[in-house]
Order: C-alpha cells, then sequence, then structure tokens
C-alpha cells in the first residue's frame, strides 16, 4: 500500500510540487537566515578567534563585549603575570586609529598592537611578508580585504577628463600608511576573519601601536594569559580577578559574552528570529493548504480504500508516508538551496555560516510542519464515512 | 406482469432457501438520518433474502433507500434496528476493526463512477484489494494481470484509468471487485455511465465471470435496459421494498424488454 500512497501523492504533480515547494520555502528561509545570523554573530567575536595562542583574556571589569574598550594600567600586566598557574602574559593593544589617505580623505582603523618580543596575538594567515617583518621600523601589517578596498589607493586621474583611469590600486608590500599623523610602512598582507565592524585590520608592534596612539595616560586593552601545563583556565580565571581586581575569562567565555552582548543590545535576534518564524508560518500555511487540497481531492479515493477494507491505521500510515515523502524532499531542497546560496554568494561579504545545529533544528521544523499539515487531512480521512463512495 | 409480482408487497420477504444457502438475510432493518434536526427514515423495515449464485437488483427511485440497503448490506453504514447476516455473520457483533476485515476479505465493490485511483495503472488498481489483504506487491500485480485477462483488457495493464474508455474502465473496476474472490459483489450503478453495448458487455461480464455458485451479486440500478440480466428485481420506495419480480427476463421478453413497463 505503500507505492500505492506515493503514486496517489505523486499523481497529481502540480499539488506534490505545491506541497515541496511550501517545505522548501520553509527550510531554505529558516535555514539561510539562520545561517546568516549565526554567521553574523561569529563575526562579532571574530578576533578573539584569530587570537588562538592565549586561554585567557584579561581585561577592565566593566568591559562588556571585545570592542568596548576600556585600557588598562601598563603595570596590570605584570600583576597577572604573578598570578600562580600563568605560563606567560603579554600585552595588547586594541584601538580605532585615522589613517590619511593618498587623496587626502581619512579611514577608521582597527589597529592592533601585539607584544614586541613574542609577537604573540598576530594575525592567523599571512598572504604577503612575514610577521617577523613587524620588527622592522615603523612596519604594519594590512589584511587583505583593508589593503584592497577602503585603504586602497586612488587611481591615476586622467588629465583630459579629470577622472580617474581605472579601479583602485590595492595597497601592496612598500607602501606607506599615515596613522594618526605617523609614518608606516606595509611589510605585509594577512587575512583575518571578518569582524562586526568592517574598518581595516592593521598590525603593528604594542610599543609602536601605542605611539600611534593619541596620549593617555593607560592604553593596554587586554592581557593575553597562558596557563600552564596541567592548570585549570577556569580556576586560573578565578584566581586572576581575586588577586588582580580584573576581569578574567577563557576565550570561550569571552566570545559568549560578546554575543550575549549583541543579542541583547540589537535588534538583529528579533530581526532574524521574525524571518526565520515567518518562514516557518508560511511554509506551514503553503504546505497545509495544499496538502489537505490535495486530500480533499482524493477524498473519494480514500473512502473507496476505506469500503474494499483499508482501515484507519493503514490510511493513516499511508497519508504520514505521504507527509514524509514531501517533508523529506523539500528539507532537502530547502537546505540544499541555502547551502548552494553560500556557494554561490562566494568570495562576497555575506555572513553565512551553517553550523550543524541549524539543519538539525530545521528538520525538527519540517516535522512540526509535515505533522500540522498532515494533521487535518489524517483527522478528515479518519472521520470519512466509506458510504461517501456510494453517491454520485 | 401482474403475475409474477409478489402478492403481498409489505410482506416482501422472499424465503428462496431450497437448493441453495443464503449470502444475504436481512429481516425488519431499519436506517434513518439526522439533517437538520430532523430524522429522515431511510430504511423502513426492509426484509431480503439474496441466495448464493443470484444476481440481485435493487431498483427504484431516488431517496427510496437502495444506496442506504446496499451500504448496510456491505457492511460499511451500521442497520439502527433489525437483523442483517452477510454469509452468516452479523456486522452487529463485530468491532469496527473486524467488519473492515470482513469487507475487505468477503466483499468486492463496483462503483457508478468507477473511484479508480487515477495515478495507478490497470494494473495496479486491481491489485489494490490484495494490497489491503497484505498479498506481497509482485502476486498482487501478476493476480490482477491475469485477471485483467479474464475481463478482456490483458493487453491494457499498464494502461492508466484516463487512458480507457469508460467501458474499459468499468470492466477494470470490475476485475478489482473480483481479484480476492468475494463472496459478495455489490455493484451501484455500474452502467449508468455506459451506453446500452457498453453497459451489456459489463453485464455479460458480471452474470458471466462474476457469479458463481458460492458468490452472489448485488446491484443498484436505475437503469431498465440491463433489468433482463437479473435473478429478481427487489422494486424499492419510501424506504420498503414493495415489489419483487421473479425472473425478470421472460417478463422483458413478454413486455418488449421493459420490466416494469
Amino acid at each position: 500500500m505503500n507505492l500505492v500512497a506515493l503514486r496517489m501523492l505523486m499523481g497529481d504533480k502540480a499539488k506534490y510540487l505545491g506541497i515541496i515547494f511550501g517545505v522548501a520555502f520553509a527550510s531554505l528561509l529558516m535555514t539561510q537566515q539562520a545561517s546568516i545570523f549565526v554567521g553574523l554573530m561569529t563575526r562579532t567575536f571574530g578576533f578573539v578567534s584569530d587570537t588562538g595562542q592565549p586561554d585567557i583574556w584579561v581585561m577592565d571589569p566593566k568591559v562588556q563585549f571585545i570592542d568596548d574598550l576600556k585600557p588598562l594600567q601598563d603595570t596590570m600586566l605584570y600583576r597577572v603575570r604573578g598570578v600562580e598557574g600563568v605560563d606567560w602574559a603579554v600585552p595588547l593593544y586594541k584601538g580605532l586609529l585615522r589613517a590619511r589617505l593618498d587623496n587626502g580623505n581619512f579611514q577608521t582603523c582597527n589597529v592592533i598592537g601585539i607584544d614586541d618580543g613574542t609577537l604573540i596575538g598576530g594575525p592567523p594567515e599571512m598572504i604577503e611578508g612575514s610577521l617577523a617583518d613587524l620588527r622592522r621600523a615603523d612596519s604594519v601589517i594590512v589584511d587583505i580585504v583593508g589593503a584592497s578596498t577602503r585603504l586602497a589607493k586612488q587611481p591615476p586621474i586622467d588629465p583630459a577628463t579629470g577622472k580617474p583611469i581605472g579601479p583602485r590600486v590595492p595597497l601592496k608590500v612598500g607602501d606607506f600608511l599615515e596613522l594618526n599623523d605617523n609614518r608606516a610602512v606595509v611589510v605585509g598582507i594577512c587575512r583575518v576573519s571578518r569582524t562586526f565592524q568592517s574598518q581595516p585590520v592593521v598590525y603593528t608592534t604594542y610599543t609602536r601601536a601605542t605611539t600611534f596612539a593619541p596620549r593617555e595616560r593607560r592604553l593596554m586593552t587586554f592581557v593575553l594569559v597562558k596557563s600552564k601545563p596541567g592548570t585549570d583556565t577556569r580556576e586560573l580565571c578565578v584566581r586572576i580577578r581575586q588577586t588582580t581586581g580584573l576581569a578574567a575569562y577563557t576565550s570561550g567565555e569571552f566570545s559568549w559574552m560578546t554575543v550575549l552582548y549583541f543579542m541583547r543590545f540589537t535588534g538583529i535576534p528579533i530581526n532574524f528570529g521574525i524571518s526565520v518564524i515567518l518562514g516557518f508560518l508560511v511554509g506551514t500555511a503553503i504546505a497545509g493548504q495544499t496538502f489537505y487540497n490535495f486530500t480533499l481531492d482524493n477524498l473519494k479515493q480514500f473512502g473507496a480504500l476505506k469500503a474494499m477494507g483499508a482501515g484507519n491505521l493503514r490510511l493513516l500510515g499511508m497519508i504520514m508516508l505521504q507527509a514524509l515523502v514531501v517533508g523529506l524532499i523539500g528539507y532537502g531542497v530547502g537546505v540544499g538551496a541555502a547551502a548552494s546560496f553560500k556557494y554561490l554568494s562566494g568570495q562576497s561579504e555575506l555572513a553565512f555560516r551553517m553550523i550543524w545545529q541549524i539543519p538539525a533544528i530545521t528538520a525538527c521544523a519540517v516535522t512540526v510542519i509535515v505533522v500540522l499539515a498532515s494533521l487535518l487531512s489524517i483527522i478528515k480521512v479518519i472521520r470519512l464515512e466509506p458510504a461517501i463512495v456510494f453517491k454520485g | 406482469m401482474t403475475s409474477i409480482m409478489n402478492e403481498h408487497p409489505q410482506a416482501a420477504r422472499i424465503h428462496e432457501t431450497a437448493g441453495r444457502g443464503l449470502a444475504i438475510h436481512c429481516s425488519g432493518v431499519t436506517k434513518g438520518f439526522t439533517a437538520g434536526g430532523n430524522t429522515i427514515r431511510a430504511l423502513r423495515g426492509i426484509d431480503l433474502d439474496v441466495r448464493l449464485g443470484e444476481l440481485a437488483m435493487l431498483v427504484g427511485p431516488s431517496g427510496c433507500g437502495k444506496t442506504t440497503l446496499i451500504s448496510v448490506v456491505a457492511g460499511i453504514l451500521d442497520r439502527d434496528e433489525g437483523e442483517c447476516r452477510v454469509f452468516g455473520q452479523d456486522f452487529a457483533t463485530m468491532s469496527a476493526r473486524q467488519k473492515t476485515r470482513f469487507r475487505g476479505q468477503t466483499v468486492g465493490f463496483v462503483f457508478q463512477q468507477f473511484n479508480l485511483l487515477p495515478a495507478l495503472t490497470a494494473a495496479q488498481n486491481v491489485a489494490v484489494p490484495l494490497l489491503i489483504n497484505g498479498v506481497a506487491h509482485a502476486a498482487a500485480i501478476k493476480a490482477a494481470k491475469e485477471m485483467l485477462d479474464r475481463v478482456g483488457l490483458g493487453e491494457r495493464t499498464e494502461s492508466l484509468p484516463k487512458q480507457l474508455s469508460g467501458g474499459q474502465q468499468q470492466r477494470v473496476a470490475i476485475a478489482r471487485a473480483m481479484v480476492h474472490r468475494p463472496r459478495l459483489i455489490v455493484c451501484d450503478e455500474p452502467t449508468s455511465a455506459l451506453d446500452h453495448e457498453t453497459g451489456h458487455t459489463v453485464m455479460r461480464l458480471l452474470k458471466n465471470v462474476a457469479l458463481d455458485e458460492d458468490r452472489a451479486l448485488v446491484i443498484v440500478t436505475h437503469d431498465a435496459r440491463i433489468f433482463g440480466f437479473a435473478d429478481r428485481i427487489f422494486k424499492m420506495d419510501d424506504g420498503r421494498i414493495v415489489d419483487v419480480v421473479r425472473n425478470p427476463s421472460a417478463s422483458i421478453g413478454a413486455s418488449g424488454g421493459d420490466a416494469h413497463a
């Protein structure tokens, strides 16, 4: 009878495709919007992810997320180093500085100053040059996206038309930058994770970064800490807090704290949540109505089967099989389309991260959709009097 | 005509048990429906016996209760009062599941609008009752093709219903009604959607192929052209059997083809 159920389902191609479309639409919208949401949230702590060596981030207790900059006194570094269980601790500068472009415009850059001696906290991937080149005078490393776009140089101007000839020229190794009235020379190009803020990222040494930065008493943004082997990082965080009065979080805790901040204080979750809910509702409505119409159209056939001896359980099984098939196909099409969306968007700046939980949750939502969609049909068929077959 | 009518229409119950067993025995069957607060009495004390090997027709005006009676006899409607046994089994004593199983094994249906599943081929349609009864798919299809061959559609086993004429579709429906060898075949207006010639072909098929000594046929019809195929005609009106015509083919011969002329 399973074959009969499937033949019935696929026999009416318009409705069959309509139900699949409803489920696929819901799956696509839920998966795609949730993946973009997760992608955006991942970007919020992209800098933490890129800085892989330390276990613990130490900061001012009032800091709420990664871009909430509340500098510390440099002496705090030594206090942290003195806490039992700390293997090493290095300073990190993070601040927004203005770069002057060759056309006279200014561009705000995210300047990262890493420990002069160890260069811990550097970019995760070098495309050109080497991290050690930061030891050269006035040297900086610029991220590839920033170098190609916002920090790119103006093309030559056609004297006849006064218009630029060709596209902008990406910043390359050997080029100069003016950071807050300080000369800087590009010694490397790196790749970093996209962050929630879209400024170009400029790496340099901690000492040089503090000279680029405006004069302030406190300039050290974070202390990066590595725990000694065998030390519990959470316990070490507690000890650092108790000893220094500073806040100390593991990388995971700091990332999650950043995500929670953006979720709590921005409308992002609500906006994406609405899209996901709409996808669910519209998908349920389309799939439910089409599936119910399909059942109504086949009511006489179900009546005939009932008259011929097919019991309610068997008919229920047939409907559930039909719902399962359209659910599986629609889910596959929807999630596949979402994955294709990511593939087609390729190298764009689209924030898209499909973690395994998203397809899993979408699968649960699709299950709910097909159950709701088939529920009306099941009730209709169970209540169906087989005598309907004798009505002309 | 009068000579072949029952002299007591109010007691139209026929006990023709001599020689053959009873396929259907109904006594005092009533059935009512409630609609808009009013109760409509569709059956008002039906007495009906149909013997094994008999082709019985139920005729009468629209709304007289034919379809209700056939539904009660086939076990798809529950009677309100009275007794109704099919091959000695009383539906009233069966659970819903037992009734469904009994129907699946014992009753074959031929519907006015054929009610073939449009997405299934002729063979797959015919196989449905076997599949319902748990026969394996391959065996069911094999039996269905053999049955289609018996009704003259051996060449059309892979055709979809929409690719068949009305007469061919009804032959598929007859094959479907017979494939699981039910002892009772119930037909609802099997020829009303067919032309004269095709209607006669279908009736010949029902009479010659579907009917045997261990099986009974009950046909609800308005179609006077096929009355001559019946062994007995039960004429109904207002929820009662008001007349019984025996051996109508003889009377058709005498009256020029219309048993109720």
